[in-house]
This record gives structure tokens, C-alpha cells and sequence, in this order.
């Protein structure tokens, strides 16, 4: 521990009048692995987006090597040496690996013309040291998540980085990519490199990092060594309250079955998915990125073909083609994906809502206005979605609130089968509280659930009993005792083979 | 900033902000100029005049709108305007055989407006199918197409002109309902139905989600595929009331010429009318405003003796102008 890289003083980040960062100060030291943790909406990619220049801070300021610097842009925090490698890969696939590695700051013969050898050299000078096995002039959509996820960290080094910013790294590789990694960042510490590394994954972080800063509702918790920490303890620090707080009292709900999945399998994609669901209950399903839940959910919806498998719903064998047929048979799906699959973000509250069930607002075939806004309005005060109005576009709305106007949208055409996929992902803890307890209530109802979601906090402690799937298969079926995170995240894994 | 909207009803407020008036204040702006600038534009028989005009290619940018909203563009119906125009006509002729009192005969008329139609829509249906169905570029599909109807045409016709021989077509032609051309009402009365399909209808919100975001679309139970296609049947469909009233205006359609570059037209109506070129929404009365516009721009620099090869300069600054505007409101 040499000496100190970067200084946060009081570093402050507030969105109209919403502070999502607030009095932050914390030392990075040169050459050492900083690990951060929080739940989402703790300020963790709000600090990394300051420190990368992505956003500039409302309050307090910032040293590198003891000089106070303003950080505008990802090219000022660059030239400082600090560099972040998102969640979501930045490379352009068409493009070659050395072509990405230069990408904005291409090397130039004399001539004006490309130094297409100079490039290489150095790409492959760059991946040597980090004993990567590519290419540098392979295309990038050739390569596997692991290699890209090597050649983001190439993109940093190739340009002298010594502060590198590592968010989530580790969601789409595997165990053994896993280890890979954190060799390199080992080997990458020694050479004096800083590394702050972000992430969920309480059991990585305790391996690989130095020293860890916990943030809660964008505040600072605490900032002590790994190894004074234990991993119960990250997580306590991290939620910081109860669980029973934030999940509302579990539910036991045993009737009959409303949805039987048997054999469901979709090449290279599925193999032989079967489970019941039971009317009231909220089924878990838990799961490494990739691990095939997403996918479990649209091949029910119809939106991917099984090539073997059955689905039942309420004892009825269904056929679905599209969601079309899915939202007939009374499934509704709340889309991981929210801007994606999920909402109009063009389109106002109101036409997003009604997107599904237009239907019940026809009026010898003309959409009741006033009825229609109605509906939504009783959305908004149900859910306290906070809108500038009812024809505001979605796009002006926070993520929680785009979030709770996606759930009006799958609850409106009122299915008896709810899948909800991550249902939570990039909302605050308010927000997050408000959609547990409406999940909840639909149980109550009556209504079906299963519950997709990365984060096993949630898994836990909204489900009694949940399912681990791994590369496509159901591997592990757990209830009651056995309903912990380690024994989730040993199946999840493939530390523990059973079935 | 934000509150919480418990009540039921849009205020006034929110509906001034909602209605797109840009396109409207150009118009009103640009008749004051023209009203200012000549003297023989004010005259309700040029005002009716321009009016005739826009309602040929308007009709036209009506189908046009359905289709940009739902997120595709057709540039076939310019060919389209001149094949289905002919094959009107031809049936027309075959229908009425021989000349006299047969010649003056209604029901030929009508029969081949419902056939022309009916192709039409089959035309807009095969570029529709190969689209959503063939997953091809809307522009490449409609590129082919415009290069397939025009020859179509020309190799029917003989690259020629063809005539009614029914009296009773080139009278619907220069008709007037209560001192208003004809193809006034239809432009206005189809405008009416398309906008009440367009916003008060399943299939109108329909179209644009598709426009909006495809898999959001199907997420959400859209039948993406039919949509999309019935976009282009629309658009065919309204191609062929057009050709109808224009060729039944001249009594004739020549092969070569007629519909030539009318997609450009359209689509600069739709575009000066506010709807984005990326779709997922829009206005059928904006594009009835821009049909307007560029038939005024047309009318000023014929009567200020522009030279005629200039108006297309006009023309295309007018269209950037407009989607410049539109990207900074």
C-alpha cells in the first residue's frame, strides 16, 4: 500500500432534487483491489460513473495524485489512466479485436493512413501480457463472452490505464473464466495497476479484493479490509435492516396446479424443463446469468419454439405459438428487458397500460378515451406511480416508475399466471419494497407466480420454494431447510450435483 | 416536478400540449405570406384549386402515414398510382363496349373503382407480405416493386396512353358536391376515418407500438406480422382512390408519366405534417396539412413565374427545414 490514487472528498450526486450519491469520501490506494458493494440503487454505479467522467458530481471533489481534477467526460478520465468496463460490453462486433482495442484513437502512419501493424503489434503485445489466446485481428463477434470480456480490459491497458473500473464483471462467465479473471487481475495489481471491482457476488468479492467499501440508499456504510469482513456480514451491511422489512410475510400457497411445464426443451437453449406451479404460489428461479430462466419464460410465452415439451395450464393442455396465445391462456409476463420487450418509452402512461388489454376499452370498436384513462389512473394511485402526467411518455419517468407502469401493463388484461423476470433490476428500495408487496397481494389473490430474478436476496425471500437452473437444465429443487444462498449459489454454480 | 395525477380526466393543459400545432402555424403562416405576396391567391376558386391538387397526391400521404408510423416506407406508389390507374381504365372500357348511350352508362364507373381498389390493396398486400412475412427491408421491397408496377404498366399500355371511352369517368372527374371538387370531399372524408382508426381504434395503437419498438409489440400480444402488412393495403388502397379521381380529372393515364415521383410527395407530406420518419407515431390531419403546404409552395412559385425547374429545390429545402424544426421540439 503505497500511497493513494484517487481521493473522494464529499462527493455528492443528485438528480432533480434526489440525491442518489451523498457524502462520500473514501481513499483508492495505488495497487490494490477495492471492492464495493450494495444493493441496487446503494450509489455503486452512480460513484463508478463519477469517477469515469460518465457523470460529474453535484458536490465535493476529487484527487488524483493529491491534485483536485474535474472528471467531464470518459476522455478526461481517461487521460487520467481511469478507465470503467461496463456491465454491457462496448465493443463493435463487426469490427476486429485490434480495431476495437484502437477504436477513436487509431494509430496513423506519416502517410495520414492507418498503421494497421503498429496496431496489431501492440494489440498483441497488450494480450500476451495478460495471456489471453486471441487473435488480434479476429472479429469480435467470433469471440466467447470470456475473450470479450479480455479484450475490454486490453482496450484499458493498451492506453496505459492504472485505475481500472470492473462493474459486474464476472455475471456471463463461468467458474473457471471466473478464476482466469481474477489471475489476471492479480498479475495486473502486481504490476501496480488499481482496481476497483463492483459486483453482487458476495463470494467473489471476498476472494479477490483487497479492502471493501460498502454503500447503502447512496450512502457510505463502511470501508474495511476483506479478510476483518465475512460474507454474512457484507450482506448485513449491505441491507442493513431486517429482511422481514423489506418482504412482506412469505407465502405458503398450495392449491391446485395452474401451470405444468413438462419436458420443455428448445435446442442448445433448454433441455427437458418440467415444473408445476401452483395457483397462489410464487415460484422461485434462480440462476447465473445465462443459465436459461429468461428463456424458460419465453419459450411459455411462445416467443422461442420448443422442439419437445408440454405445457398445461389449470389442467388444460395449451398450444402457444406467440403471446398472443399466452395472454389468451391467461399468462402475463413482466419483461426482464424493461425498455426492450417491456414499455413504450415513446408513448405515453396511459397507450402503455391499455398496450395489452385494449380490448376491454372497445366500444363498438372505438377505444374508450375516458374509460381507458380511468384504468390507468386507478394504476397510478394503486401503485403510486409518481408521473407528470397521465399522457407524460414513459421516457420521463425514473426506472422504478417505468417499471411499475410495465406491471400495469402485464396485470391489466388480468392473467391467472404471472411471470415476473427480475422484476426489481434498476429500481430504488422504495420502489422495490412497493413491488414485493403487489406481487404478494396478487398471490393472495389467487394468482400464480414465478419469479425470476438474479438477485437471491429476493429469490429468498419472497419464495418457499425455488428452482436452480444451470446451462439450460433445472438442477436443483429447494425448499424449507435447504433454502439458503450458499446452497442456491452451489447449485447455480455446479459445486453440488444434484438433481 | 413530478406529482401524483389521481384524476381522471386531461386537463386542457395537457391536451393544448399534446396536439401537435406546429404544422398547423406553418400553414396559417404560409397563407398569410402567400395572401400577402399575390393577389390572385386569394380567390376562393385558387383556393380550391390548390385544395383539388393536394387531395390527389394527400389521399395518397394519408396510406402513406399508416405505413411511416408502422415503422416501414413505400416508395411504390408512385408506379403503383400508374398501374392501377390503367388496369381501372381498361376494365372501365371493357365494361362499357361500344360507344352512344352505352358510353354514358354509371355502373362500369363504379365497378371499376371497387376492382381498382381491390387491386390496389392486393398490390399494397404483396408489398406487406414480403416485408413482415419476408423479413425484408421495406426499402429495398417497395424499390423493386416501384421498378415492377411502372413496367408493368408501360408493357400493358405499350409505354402509351390510354382513354375512357365512358363519359360518365371524366365527368366524376371535374364534379363538384356543393361547389367543392369531389376529390376535396374524398380527401377529407378519408382523412376523417383514417384518423379515427388511427387513434381510436385497436389496430391504430397497434400500429404504433410495431412502430415504436417491434418486440416490445410482440411482447405484448401484437399480432406484429398482420399489422405491419395491413399498413401497406392501406396505403394500396388509398393509391388506388387516387389514381380513380386523377386519371378520371385527365379522362386518361399515360404510362410513363403518371404518379412519376408522387412518393416523394407523399412522403414529404407525411414528413412536413409532423410524423417522424422512424414512426411509432403521428398524424393523419398533420399529413393533410402538409399535402396542403406543398401544394401552396407549388401554387406561389407557379404564380411568381419561378422557373418550373426550381420547385423542386423549393421543395426539398422545405421538407429539411420542416424535419429539422421537428427534431428540436
Amino acid at each position: 500500500m503505497t500511497g493513494v490514487l484517487v481521493q473522494a472528498e464529499n462527493i455528492g450526486k443528485e438528480f432533480s432534487s434526489v440525491w442518489v450519491l451523498r457524502g462520500l469520501s473514501v481513499e483508492v490506494r495505488t495497487g490494490e483491489i477495492l471492492g464495493i458493494i450494495g444493493e441496487n440503487g446503494a450509489g455503486k454505479s452512480t460513484f463508478m460513473k463519477i469517477l469515469s467522467g460518465i457523470y460529474t458530481p453535484s458536490a465535493g471533489r476529487l484527487l488524483v495524485d493529491g491534485q483536485e481534477v474535474s472528471i467531464r467526460s470518459a476522455e478526461d478520465a481517461k487521460r487520467l489512466g481511469i478507465r470503467l468496463i461496463p456491465q454491457e460490453f462496448n465493443l463493435v462486433p463487426d469490427l476486429s479485436v485490434y480495431e476495437n482495442v484502437f477504436l477513436g484513437n487509431e494509430l496513423r502512419t506519416r502517410a495520414g493512413l492507418l498503421d494497421r501493424r503498429a496496431m496489431i503489434r501492440r494489440t498483441a503485445e497488450v494480450l500476451a501480457s495478460l495471456e489471453v489466446q486471441v487473435a488480434p485481428d479476429a472479429r469480435i463477434d467470433t469471440l466467447n463472452v470470456a475473450q470479450k470480456q479480455m479484450v475490454e480490459i486490453a482496450k484499458a491497458l493498451a492506453f496505459d490505464a492504472r485505475l481500472l473500473i470492473m462493474d459486474e464483471p464476472t455475471t456471463v462467465l463461468t467458474r473457471h473464466e471466473i478464476g482466469l479473471l481474477f489471475d489476471r487481475m492479480r498479475a495486473l495489481r502486481a504490476r501496480g495497476v488499481t482496481l476497483i471491482y463492483v459486483s453482487h457476488k458476495l463470494r467473489e468479492v471476498k476472494e479477490i479484493t483487497d479492502r471493501v467499501m460498502v454503500l447503502r440508499d447512496g450512502a457510505f456504510v463502511c470501508l474495511e479490509p476483506t479478510e476483518a469482513l465475512p460474507i454474512d456480514e457484507m450482506a448485513r451491511r449491505m441491507v442493513g435492516r431486517e429482511l422481514s422489512q423489506v418482504f412482506p410475510e412469505k407465502q405458503t400457497g398450495a392449491g391446485d396446479v395452474a401451470l405444468r411445464v413438462h419436458g420443455l426443451t428448445v435446442p442448445g437453449v433448454l433441455q427437458g424443463v418440467s415444473f408445476d406451479l401452483r395457483r397462489g404460489e410464487i415460484l422461485g428461479f434462480a440462476g447465473l446469468g445465462g443459465s436459461g430462466r429468461t428463456e424458460v419464460a419465453e419459450t411459455i410465452l411462445g416467443v422461442r419454439r420448443p422442439s419437445a415439451g408440454t405445457i398445461e395450464v389449470e389442467g388444460r393442455p395449451v398450444r402457444i405459438h406467440s403471446p398472443r396465445d399466452a395472454v389468451r391462456a391467461g399468462i402475463g409476463y413482466l419483461s426482464e428487458d424493461r425498455q426492450g420487450s417491456g414499455i413504450l418509452t415513446q408513448h405515453s402512461l396511459v397507450a402503455n397500460v391499455s398496450l395489452v388489454s385494449i380490448r376491454k376499452y372497445l366500444r363498438g370498436g372505438l377505444i374508450a378515451l375516458r374509460r381507458e384513462r380511468a384504468a390507468a389512473a386507478a394504476y397510478v394511485q394503486q401503485f403510486g406511480i409518481r408521473t407528470a402526467g397521465l399522457h407524460a411518455r414513459l421516457e420521463s419517468l425514473s426506472g422504478g416508475n417505468q417499471q411499475k407502469v410495465s406491471l400495469a401493463k402485464t396485470l391489466d388484461p388480468g392473467p391467472r399466471i404471472l411471470i415476473v423476470d427480475e422484476p426489481t433490476r434498476g429500481v430504488d428500495i422504495g420502489a422495490k419494497r412497493d413491488i414485493y408487496r403487489f406481487v404478494h397481494q396478487l398471490a393472495d389473490d389467487g394468482v400464480s407466480i414465478v419469479l425470476i430474478s438474479s438477485e437471491l436476496e429476493e429469490v429468498l425471500g419472497m419464495c418457499s420454494r425455488v428452482l436452480v437452473m444451470r446451462a439450460g437444465r433445472l438442477v436443483a429443487e429447494l425448499t424449507g431447510e435447504h433454502l439458503s444462498e450458499e446452497e442456491i449459489m452451489f447449485h447455480a454454480t455446479g459445486v453440488k450435483e444434484t438433481a | 416536478m413530478a406529482v401524483v395525477v389521481p384524476v381522471a380526466h386531461a386537463s386542457l393543459l395537457d391536451r393544448l400540449r399534446r396536439f401537435n400545432y406546429a404544422p398547423l402555424l406553418a400553414l396559417l403562416v404560409l397563407v398569410a405570406i402567400s395572401a400577402v405576396m399575390s393577389e390572385p391567391f386569394r380567390s376562393v376558386g385558387n383556393a380550391l384549386n390548390i385544395l383539388r391538387q393536394a387531395s390527389y397526391f394527400g389521399i395518397v400521404a394519408l396510406g402513406m402515414t399508416f405505413v411511416i408510423i408502422g415503422g416501414g416506407i413505400d416508395l411504390s406508389v408512385g408506379s403503383m398510382l400508374a398501374l392501377v390507374g390503367y388496369v381501372a381504365i381498361w376494365a372501365l372500357n371493357s365494361m362499357t363496349g361500344g360507344i352512344g348511350p352505352e358510353a354514358s352508362q354509371a355502373w362500369p364507373v363504379v365497378a371499376a373503382a371497387v376492382a381498382a381498389v381491390a387491386l390496389g390493396a392486393a398490390l399494397g398486400l404483396a408489398n406487406g407480405l414480403a416485408i413482415a412475412v419476408g423479413r425484408i427491408a421495406p426499402f429495398i421491397v417497395t424499390l423493386g416493386t416501384l421498378a415492377i408496377f411502372r413496367s408493368m404498366a408501360l408493357y400493358l399500355a405499350d409505354a402509351g396512353e390510354l382513354r375512357s371511352v365512358n363519359a360518365v369517368y371524366g365527368d366524376m372527374g371535374a364534379s363538384r358536391i356543393l361547389g367543392v371538387p369531389t376529390p376535396i370531399w374524398v380527401f377529407i372524408g378519408l382523412a376523417v376515418l383514417l384518423d379515427l382508426l388511427l387513434h381510436r381504434t385497436r389496430y391504430g395503437r397497434h400500429v404504433c407500438a410495431v412502430g415504436s419498438s417491434e418486440r416490445v409489440a410482440q411482447f405484448s400480444a401484437v399480432a406484429v406480422h398482420k399489422v405491419r402488412t395491413l399498413t401497406y393495403v392501406i396505403a394500396g388502397a388509398t393509391v388506388a382512390v387516387s389514381a380513380v379521381f386523377w386519371s378520371a380529372r385527365t379522362n386518361s393515364i399515360n404510362s410513363t408519366n403518371f404518379g412519376q415521383g408522387e412518393e416523394l410527395n407523399a412522403i414529404a407530406a407525411v414528413i412536413i405534417g409532423g410524423t417522424p420518419i422512424n414512426g411509432g407515431r403521428g398524424s393523419v390531419w398533420g399529413t393533410v396539412v402538409g399535402a396542403v403546404m406543398l401544394q401552396i409552395i407549388n401554387n406561389m412559385l407557379n404564380m411568381m413565374s419561378v422557373s418550373p425547374y426550381l420547385q423542386g429545390t423549393v421543395k426539398g429545402l422545405v421538407i429539411i427545414v420542416a424535419a429539422l424544426i421537428q427534431r428540436r421540439l
